[in-house]
């Protein structure tokens, strides 16, 4: 496994104070970051805080966000085991009426959000892209419908982690 | 020097399935080169894909895509002769737009 790329000092250290400062705070900026992608925005800034967050989880109760586990209304597909972390290929399908936004990432990777996509109506529920993992961990998709978060997650198996 | 995005859309049952390959280093910025320096973080931040001047997709990428970044999307209402345009911005400023024909 490729390591070196991953552990450069200033990434440790940035990881340990995001994490000082709480894991929450991360999570609360980043979605509320992608919940503000507007579709009808010449080109939307680019949300530096969204990608920055370092780690997930409590937040999502202190934000409201209601998650329901797996809802069987989205597909998550990934394959099992990636033997190349550089390119991991992944598929996300929301039949869930009025989907708005999907959104992947990647628990394990220093940047763990990976892409934001907003739907406007008439575009199908569907995103199909190449991510990379540093390590094996779970690709998550997230999805926004008709107002409401929905998760999907899967965990990917990778034998040589690419950046 | 930006490379051009290979897009290809065909429709099928009233639904246009645009592929789109665009061609970009997606430097994260924790690589280092031989001499042991960082490579400067160099990615694709936003993308817009467009069907007749219309939205269909937008969206934005962080460092973890793959060089190269690949997309599929579907969007209903297109129909063959209709153009779709995929513009993207990365990092460091520059630009594209390419467009392709429906099929």
């Amino acid at each position: 496994m490729k390591g070196y790329c991953l552990m450069g000092a200033s990434i440790d250290l940035e990881r340990r104070k995001a994490l000082k400062a709480g894991g929450g705070l991360g999570l609360l900026a980043l979605l509320g970051a992608i919940g503000l992608v507007r579709p009808e925005a010449a080109w939307a800034e680019w949300q530096k805080s969204a990608f920055d967050a370092k780690t997930m989880n409590e937040a999502l109760d202190a934000l409201g966000v209601t998650i329901p586990e797996d809802t069987a209304a989205i597909q998550l597909t990934a394959p099992e085991v990636a033997e190349n972390g550089a390119v991991v290929p992944v598929t996300v399908e929301s039949s869930l009426a009025r989907t708005e936004q999907i959104s992947i990432l990647v628990d394990k990777n220093p940047t763990m959000l990976v892409s934001s996509f907003t739907y406007p109506e008439g575009t199908e529920g569907y995103l199909s892209t190449r991510i990379k993992m540093a390590q094996t961990a779970t690709v998550i998709a997230l999805v926004k419908a008709n107002g409401k978060f929905y998760r999907v997650s899967r965990e990917v198996k990778v034998t040589a982690g690419g950046c | 020097m930006t490379s051009p995005t290979k897009i290809r859309a065909s429709i099928q049952n009233g639904v246009t399935e645009v592929r789109v390959l665009m061609q970009h280093e997606m430097e994260n910025g924790r690589r280092k080169d031989e001499a042991g320096k960082l490579i400067p973080a160099w990615f694709i931040t936003e993308i817009k894909a467009q069907h007749n001047g219309r939205i269909v997709l937008e969206g934005q990428f962080g460092t973890s895509v793959s060089k190269n970044p690949y997309l599929i999307f579907r969007f209903r209402g297109g129909s063959p002769g209709d153009k779709v345009t995929l513009s993207w911005v990365d990092n460091r400023g520059d630009a594209r737009s390419d467009d392709a024909v429906i099929t």
